[in-house]
């Protein structure tokens, strides 16, 4: 009895001073853990060194493409944080919702020509403006469809449980996205296979370097020692960057941001200020669900093949950005979502392709063990 | 009757916290509640701004019945609740709190009014008015929260202990407060435990025993029962 009441502190003690592993693992295995993901770590780094130094133009390249894939999880990657920040549901839907917005798009394009109507409407428009505006509609519209579609799933599956202890509604989260996931797949609904999508514009290629910049075409082919890049790729930077700033800006600035922010700390107090908390929790449902349905128009104008399981990967890899970047801080979103964005580019460029959904969720593991609060995450305070 | 509670029962699950209380609050009053720990005075204060159900009975506003309106609906009415244990917004900054305050209004000219009205109160949160609202004292944050409460412009405020933890300066300090915003005109229903000032400064009392109303009465004839005495203002 004495001899364990007086050993406990000491173990206790060292297993706080590491800081690192639980209490249980001894203060020899928690220094094992630690060495290996240093030596992980300069191994990395040692390997992005060599091929930045062998070929930077390559090494460029890669960059490129994983800042495309970034941006868009980052699109992705706010709803995920948005919805967890207010009612502390990871909502595992939330993928399929952005899978939803590349079909609601395709739809709009193949079988309905949304994105043709304002030449058929003026047909004296210039057809720069009609493609804008057409595009522009195409998006707008799967934005709109996408918030609804999350407002519902809220209502139906979420509201009902939201005083049930959280693994409850975790599940049904889960359900929510087999259901839609597999729902689309049947063949009277949809179809389980891939589909060709049809743009709702032509994405052009571009090339810069040192001769200075210019599009790609048959008869004038990228310049040697060029970077190409593509206006879809500058579409869903730009896009991204305007969504964060308006998301900032509607979260710091404005009556709703506020009552969002208060909703997310102390429902009831905040109902007493007179603020409908279910209508808010809709807002926030709503507003990442847009963001995921322009994300999910522009996904399938990048990688123009659709179908309906594509929500699994990006979905899971956003989520894991926003772990990595705290999940509740929407700055963290963009941080983490623009890490695992070169996360997976570099994998497939310099370790091999099938790798990069693995090292996804490698870095899931090592946060969830090193930080689990990740970058911007502050320890949770648990609150109504 | 500016408020007027008729039998009014709460359940939390199984357990029955008011057994059917009768009570009221007249225009221009201050009312306080005072009773032990677990005696119900929060779960009343709960009912009466539509935190939690009532059971049964009937809980009347400006003769309006509001015994199923829901709590946002409640505030517009002009009943502000400030909850016990301050519950101000922590990652929130103290101007933020108190235009959530403000929440029900539109007027910006009024609300701006309005806040300088606080800040004459308290002149503390002015100069904290960029501060986070977490970082505050939590005296400071006694006064945010009902500088928040008065911000949506109450006819009835109901204050739940408002002095507790709080230094004995600052105690006197927020009861002249409470006094200041009933002389111009809002009405006050007051839980405490720090009974001998609340029956200080109210107009009537009700004593609260295990979710029953023992007593009640003008302040002064409550503060006299020789019960009170020996159970909350410590006399022999
Ligand atoms: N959320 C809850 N769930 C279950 N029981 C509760 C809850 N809130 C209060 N109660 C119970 O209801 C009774 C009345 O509680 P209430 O908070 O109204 O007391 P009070 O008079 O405000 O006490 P205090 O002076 O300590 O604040 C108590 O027995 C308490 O345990
Ligand atoms: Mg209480």
């Amino acid at each position: 009895m004495q001899q364990a009441s007086a050993e406990q502190p000491i173990a206790v003690l060292s297993a706080d001073a590491l800081s690192v592993a639980p209490r249980q693992s001894g203060a020899g295995l928690a220094w094992i853990g630690r060495g290996f993901l240093l030596a992980l770590a300069a191994l990395v780094v040692f390997i992005l060194a060599r091929n930045l130094l062998d070929n930077p133009r390559l090494f460029a390249q890669i960059v490129i493409s994983g800042l495309q894939l970034g941006f868009v999880y980052a699109l992705i990657a706010l709803g995920y944080t948005m919805v967890y920040g207010i009612v502390r549901l990871i909502n595992f839907a939330h993928g399929d919702v952005f899978m939803v917005g590349s079909f609601v798009s395709f739809f709009a394009v193949s079988r309905f020509s949304l994105h043709t109507w304002p030449a058929v409407a003026f047909p004296g428009i210039s057809p720069d403006l009609s493609t804008l505006i057409g595009a522009v509609s195409v998006i707008v519209l799967s934005m709109i469809v996408c918030a609804a579609l999350a407002v519902v799933i809220e209502r139906v599956a979420y509201k009902p449980l939201r005083n049930a202890p959280r693994i409850t509604a975790l599940i049904t989260a889960i359900g929510v996205s087999f259901f839609l996931e597999f729902f689309g797949a049947l063949n009277f609904v949809f179809s389980p296979r891939f589909i060709p999508y049809q743009r709702p514009f032509d994405v052009y290629a571009y090339w810069i370097g040192a001769q200075g910049i210019g599009m790609v075409t048959p008869q004038t082919p990228a310049p040697d020692g060029s970077i190409t890049f593509s206006s879809i790729f500058v579409i869903i930077v730009v896009a991204s960057i305007l969504m964060q700033i308006l998301l900032q800006w509607l979260v710091k600035r404005t009556k709703i941001g506020k009552a969002m922010r208060a909703s997310a700390v102390d429902k009831p107090t905040t109902r007493l200020m007179g603020v409908n908390v279910d209508r808010v929790i809709s807002f926030t449902f709503a507003v990442g669900a847009a963001f995921a349905g322009l994300a999910g128009v522009l996904f399938a104008i990048a990688y123009p093949s659709i179908h309906t399981q594509l929500g699994i990967l990006p979905g899971l890899k956003a989520f894991v950005a926003a772990v990595l970047g705290g999940i509740g801080s929407i700055p963290g979103a963009l941080v983490g979502a623009l890490i695992m964005g070169q996360a997976e580019a570099l994998t497939a460029g310099y370790i091999s392709t099938p790798m990069r959904d693995a090292v996804a969720f490698t870095i899931l593991i090592i946060v969830l063990l090193v930080r689990p609060t990740g970058i911007f995450g502050e320890p949770e305070r648990e609150k109504a | 009757m500016l408020l007027e509670v008729n039998d009014l029962h709460v359940y939390y699950g199984a357990i029955h916290a008011l057994q059917g209380i009768t009570f009221h609050v007249d225009e221009g009053e201050i009312v306080t509640l005072i009773g032990a720990n677990g005696a119900g005075k929060s779960t009343t204060l709960r009912a009466v701004s539509g935190l939690i159900p009532a059971r049964r009975g009937v809980i009347r506003y400006k003769g309006r019945d509001i015994t199923a309106t829901p709590a946002e609906e409640i505030v517009r009415l002009g009943v502000c609740h400030v909850p016990e244990g301050r519950r101000i917004f922590a990652p929130l900054t103290v101007r933020e709190n108190l235009e959530l305050g403000a929440y029900t209004r539109t007027d910006k000219a009024e609300i701006e009014k309005s806040m300088q009205r606080v800040f004459a109160s308290f002149p503390r949160l002015k100069e904290r008015i960029n501060q986070l609202g977490g970082t505050l004292s939590g005296g400071e944050q006694q006064m945010l929260a009902m500088g928040r409460g008065l911000m949506s412009r109450p006819s009835l405020l109901l204050l739940d202990e408002p002095s507790m933890g709080l230094s004995p300066l600052l105690v006197e300090e927020i009861f002249r407060i409470i006094k200041e915003i009933n002389s111009q005109g809002t009405s006050i229903l007051l839980v405490e435990q720090n009974a001998l000032m609340a029956l200080s400064v109210a107009h009537r009392a009700y004593v609260l025993e295990t979710g029953t109303i023992v007593l009640q009465g003008s302040a002064q004839e409550v503060r006299e029962n020789p019960q009170v005495k020996a159970a909350y203002l410590g006399v022999a």
